[in-house]
């Protein structure tokens, strides 16, 4: 019985946690990974694009609340989301257009165009303070849990809950959805083999006849729908606030790179190795050290929770030591 | 021919217009009272004392960039450990928190170091099989034994006095002192990263001295034994006398008086321009020292491997090695200005270090003063901050004039209310500018 | 005499300010095979790029079939009917093999599957391994994907930038059937090499090239009995 307790209480600490959060990583690290990929810079801008597209879902959200619009269990930000990705798209475009064309066109340094990415961060920062403000918001409605502590507590007779919140398993279920299509999209679509085309050797795209704006312009989109993805079901899950979303860049990029940047299943599995290691190192395995017989003295809780960014930063460090191209072999040169 | 002529004789005149340029903007502030400046040497002096500390942030951040086209994104990480700098050698000890558990902190820190220099080293002389069990079970007994010391260590000291204290202590030597050990704390940390990141591409040094900025960020917002986290660590002892004790003391009452002023406002501007003097002396000290090494057989060598790698590479120069040396070198200016800051202040307040604030604010002085050039940086730095700083009451004005039109109502309060967050924007739009039109930014290198 | 198919005269021009082509002119007949041949650094490979449009001209003209197409970028150049295989860099790496040929055809919009048949048919080596990575090929079989890649779009022209580099003598005599081979179905071959000997046997015309200008013009058998070129480019 306490073995099954121990177990419960890790699915229901651990695992589901860290399951929800890697996966709105990998949606994340998806995004830098194939910019990287396909324009060659690490986009410092991409946690403010999460940012900036959650801003606009959230406003569009609360017009369809306004208007009396409900998706039943469901949240209504779900309804949003398609809008806000088209918004956020266009604006994205419109800062590759007066931004980093000229530069792509010049062949600049890529330092030049992180550079650049910083001056962009900056501003979709501002705009996303403009739009929304600094504050916490919570914009989830609909039903909560889907399984509830008591009701779990009720079926099994465990002394130990289990809770699932619908933002938890639709994190899972959109993450899994939106990782098939792009996949699918990546080795079964023109579009998407040009892409990998492109990737590959640029040059070589171009005597191909594959038109390399076209190409630019696909990236930024599914880079942005999958930001905007990410940070509306973080947003969901946890609360809305533009400042962790700056924070959340340097899970995002130690997740890119062990993966391997460029490399878009390497950023999924990046995504949940990162989550998970953060989690298990910052979770206080007392509670299941007890229930498994013994009696520890401490919280046996490796790392404080204001740490957690430590743990991606000794990812990367470790990463970059011992494998500069990643687990998939993206690109470190 | 006459053109590049023409264009170097007007580059010439670049600083001495920036400065002039710089200057003026302070008169206003100092003099003119309208809806645009304060009128007011106090609040000027103040902004210049603050611009001449980012002119060093914007000097170290320059020799990384302008010397070696290092991209360090963790600026306000080598900041906040400069700040240390003061708190542990010049703040008052603390009664009983060395006796409490100082030594076994010590010693905890020293194991967990050893426990990293034993692995590195078990990693580069054992074999790889042996190596796999090896390295883990160093890490996992140093991890354990470093707790074991570490953690009733930190209890102890911070159940001491923890109203008032609960941190082990500074040394409580002169805060002049203090300045070169907090350079020397940033570029310790620098050297760590340094030699993990540097020799890969170059994105990799953005990204992790990124994480490197917000992880020193956490330690010093968390770990309240050391500097007492965020409940703040006032106290900073100053190089400069008191405001009370000057409007004390008769013979400098008698002196503002002969000014014809009063002495609350004189003590405050004396003692600004005692901090101003401090701080321009440091800060044309190490361009001095920056230029000197640009000029030397060294800062030829950085440029040369700056400008062409692969040929410097070539040529069988030791790339990384200059790199790390340079990019040391430049944390510990920056360090220096993170002890010179809470100095200035008086006070270490870590709630206060925002990436934003502290890391992007300086590329932007940098790219806009003109990387590679010393004095640009400085001029580059002086100038965005004065622009930042009055931003915050530009803003506002700006969008009521704009917003007049408007009926009141919610739109317009929203709007008003948001003003202050334009400042973001307008930064970020000066960056790209920048880069895009003027990439060699107002004063250019030579 | 009717125009040549492939007529690229008196080129000028390079990557910054100096010019690495002085002067080059280069001609190729319907189905003929054209091989450039010279000195490390001549500017061969900087010549292909110009014809191809991946070079800026101050002087000179390219023309095909006719038709003035020193304007046209090399997407253009491509719709045209030229195909090109760079020396280095010429296939997609981490894409299958059939992924490659398929990147070869992008600019179809017809059943393109023939092709690739075809493309399989001349080299049977490469069909094994269709499903395979291209990165993971040996150097012969790479060389044949990039040539097969540029074959896809079924050109009228092929321009080969050292097909054989880095290619085992007995491969790179079975890559010089196969590409007479493919000047047999009527494509024009402008071809780099470095294997200065096999490649002057099978050309119908050969161009020596010397710091970016044309030393010596003439047939294939004619430069390899001219005794001054055997000297100083055929090593004796
Ligand atoms: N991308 C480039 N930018 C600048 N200069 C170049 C570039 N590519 C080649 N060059 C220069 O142009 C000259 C001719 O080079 P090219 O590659 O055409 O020679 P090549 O005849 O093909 O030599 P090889 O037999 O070695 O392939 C060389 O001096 C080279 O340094
Ligand atoms: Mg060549």
């Amino acid at each position: 019985m306490d073995f099954l307790n121990a177990l419960v209480a890790i699915l229901n600490f651990v695992v589901i946690p860290a399951a929800a959060y890697g996966a709105q990583l990998a949606l994340g690290a998806l995004g830098v990974t194939l910019i990287y990929g396909i324009l060659r810079f690490s986009n410092f801008a991409h946690g403010d694009t999460m940012a900036f597209g959650t801003g606009l879902v959230i406003l569009v959200t609360w017009g369809l609340q306004a208007l009396g619009i409900s998706l039943g269990p469901l949240p209504v930000a779900l309804l949003a989301l398609p809008i806000g990705i088209a918004l956020c798209s266009a604006f994205v475009l419109g800062t590759d257009r007066v931004v980093y064309r000229f530069y792509r066109k010049k062949k600049s340094d890529s330092i030049i165009m992180v550079m650049a990415s910083v001056g962009v961060m900056f501003v979709m920062n501002g705009l996303t303070r403009l739009l929304i403000g600094v504050d916490e918001i919570r914009f989830d409605d609909g039903a909560r849990f889907l399984i509830s502590v008591q009701d779990f507590k009720a079926w099994t007779g465990l002394t130990e809950g289990l809770a699932l919140r619908l933002s938890q398993a639709l994190t899972l279920v959109v993450t899994a959805l939106c990782c098939w299509a792009l996949f699918r999209f990546l080795n079964k679509s023109r579009s998407g083999k040009a892409m990998r085309a492109y990737a590959d050797n640029e040059d070589l795209a171009l005597l191909s006849g594959i038109d390399p704006e076209r190409i630019v312009r696909l990236t930024w989109i599914i880079a942005t729908a999958l930001a905007v993805t990410a940070g509306t079901l973080y947003g969901l899950d946890k609360s809305f606030k533009a400042f962790n979303y700056f924070q959340i860049l340097l899970p995002i990029f130690a997740a890119a790179i062990v993966g391997g940047l460029g490399s878009p299943i390497g950023a999924v599995a990046g995504g949940f190795i990162v989550a998970f290691s953060e989690v298990a190192v910052t979770y206080p395995w007392k509670k299941i050290a007890t229930y498994l017989g013994f009696q520890p003295e401490g919280l046996l809780q490796l790392l404080s929770t204001e740490y957690k960014f430590a743990v991606s930063f000794v990812i990367l460090i470790v990463v970059l030591l011992f494998r500069p191209t990643g687990l998939f072999r993206g690109k470190a040169y | 021919m006459s053109n590049t002529r023409q264009a170097d004789a007007h580059g010439r005149w670049r600083a001495p217009i920036v400065f002039l340029l710089i200057a003026a903007l302070f008169m206003l502030e100092g003099t003119t009272r309208n809806a645009l400046f304060s009128g007011s040497w106090n609040s000027a002096l103040a902004i210049l004392n603050m611009g001449l500390i980012s002119a060093v942030m914007a000097l170290g951040v320059n020799m990384q960039w302008g010397y070696a086209g290092l991209f360090n994104t963790g600026v306000v990480g080598f900041l906040a450990l400069g700040a240390l700098g003061p708190v542990l050698v010049s703040t008052a000890p603390v009664q009983g928190a060395w006796s409490a558990g100082g030594l076994r902190v010590l010693l905890a820190l020293a194991v967990g170091l050893g426990t990293l220099a034993l692995a590195t080293q078990v990693w580069k002389r054992v074999k790889a099989p042996l190596s796999f069990i090896l390295i883990p079970l160093v890490l996992l007994v140093g991890c354990v034994l470093y707790r074991f010391l570490f953690d009733p260590a930190v209890m102890a000291i911070e159940a001491n006095n923890s109203a008032s204290a609960g941190n082990i202590g500074g040394l409580g030597l002169p805060v002049l002192l203090s300045w070169p050990v907090g350079a020397l704390f940033a570029a310790a940390a620098a050297w760590g990263v340094g030699k993990v990141a540097l020799g890969l591409r170059s994105d990799y040094l953005a990204i992790a001295t990124l994480g490197i900025g917000e992880i020193i960020v956490a330690v010093l917002r968390n770990e309240e034994w050391l500097a007492r986290g965020v409940k703040n660590m006032s106290g900073i002892p100053r190089p400069v006398p008191y405001e009370l004790d000057l409007q004390n003391n008769a013979g400098f009452v008698a002196k503002a008086a002969a000014w014809g002023m009063d002495p609350a406002t004189a003590s405050a501007i004396w003692v600004k321009l005692l901090y101003a003097g401090l701080f321009g002396t440091v800060l044309l000290g190490l361009i001095l020292l920056a230029e000197l090494a640009l000029k030397s057989p060294w800062g030829r060598m950085m440029r040369a491997i700056r400008d062409n790698e692969t040929a410097a590479a070539a040529m069988g120069k030791n790339i990384k090695g200059r790199h790390l040396q340079i990019f040391v070198i430049g944390s510990a200016v920056i360090g220096l200005a993170g002890a010179m800051m809470v100095t200035l202040d008086g006070l270490l307040s870590p709630g206060g270090f925002n990436p934003l604030r502290y890391t992007f604010l300086v590329w932007v002085m940098v790219i806009v003063g003109g990387s590679g050039n010393n004095w640009g940086s400085v001029l580059g730095a002086v100038l965005i901050w004065f622009l930042w700083i009055k931003a915050e009451v530009w803003g506002p004005e700006l969008m009521n004039l704009v917003t007049m039109p408007l009926p009141e109502g919610a739109l317009r309060q929203h709007l008003l209310d948001s003003a202050p967050h334009m400042r973001f924007v307008a930064m970020g739009l000066t960056l790209l500018l920048v880069l895009r039109f003027a990439p060699r930014g107002l004063v250019p290198e030579k | 005499m009717a125009e040549p198919y492939l007529s690229a005269s008196a080129m000028r021009g390079g990557y910054g300010k100096a010019d690495i082509l002085n002067g080059c002119t280069l001609t190729v007949d319907q189905g003929q095979i054209a091989v450039i041949v010279g000195p490390n650094g001549a500017g061969k490979s900087t010549a292909m790029k110009a014809v191809f449009g991946m070079l800026n001209l101050r002087e000179g003209a390219v023309k095909l079939g006719g038709e003035d197409i020193t304007r046209l970028t090399p997407q253009e150049r491509v719709h045209k009917g030229m195909g090109f295989v760079p020396q280095t860099h010429n296939i997609f790496p981490t894409m299958t093999v059939e992924e490659n040929l398929e990147m070869g055809a992008f600019i179809r919009t017809d059943d393109y599957r023939e092709t690739i048949e075809q493309v399989y048919h001349l080299f049977p080596a490469v069909a094994d391994k269709r499903k395979q990575n291209a990165g993971e090929l040996s150097g012969g079989q790479r060389q044949q994907v990039a040539v097969g890649r540029a074959l896809m779009t079924k050109p009228r022209l092929l321009m080969l930038d050292e097909p054989t580099a880095g290619v085992s003598p007995i491969v790179m005599d079975e890559l010089f059937d196969r590409i007479i081979e493919v000047a047999r179905t009527g494509i024009s071959i402008l071809m780099v090499e470095q294997n200065a000997r096999q490649a002057l046997e099978i050309a119908d015309i050969g161009y020596v090239l010397v710091q970016g200008a044309n030393r010596y013009t003439d047939s294939g058998k004619a430069l390899m009995a001219d005794p001054e070129v055997r000297r100083t480019f055929l090593g004796g």
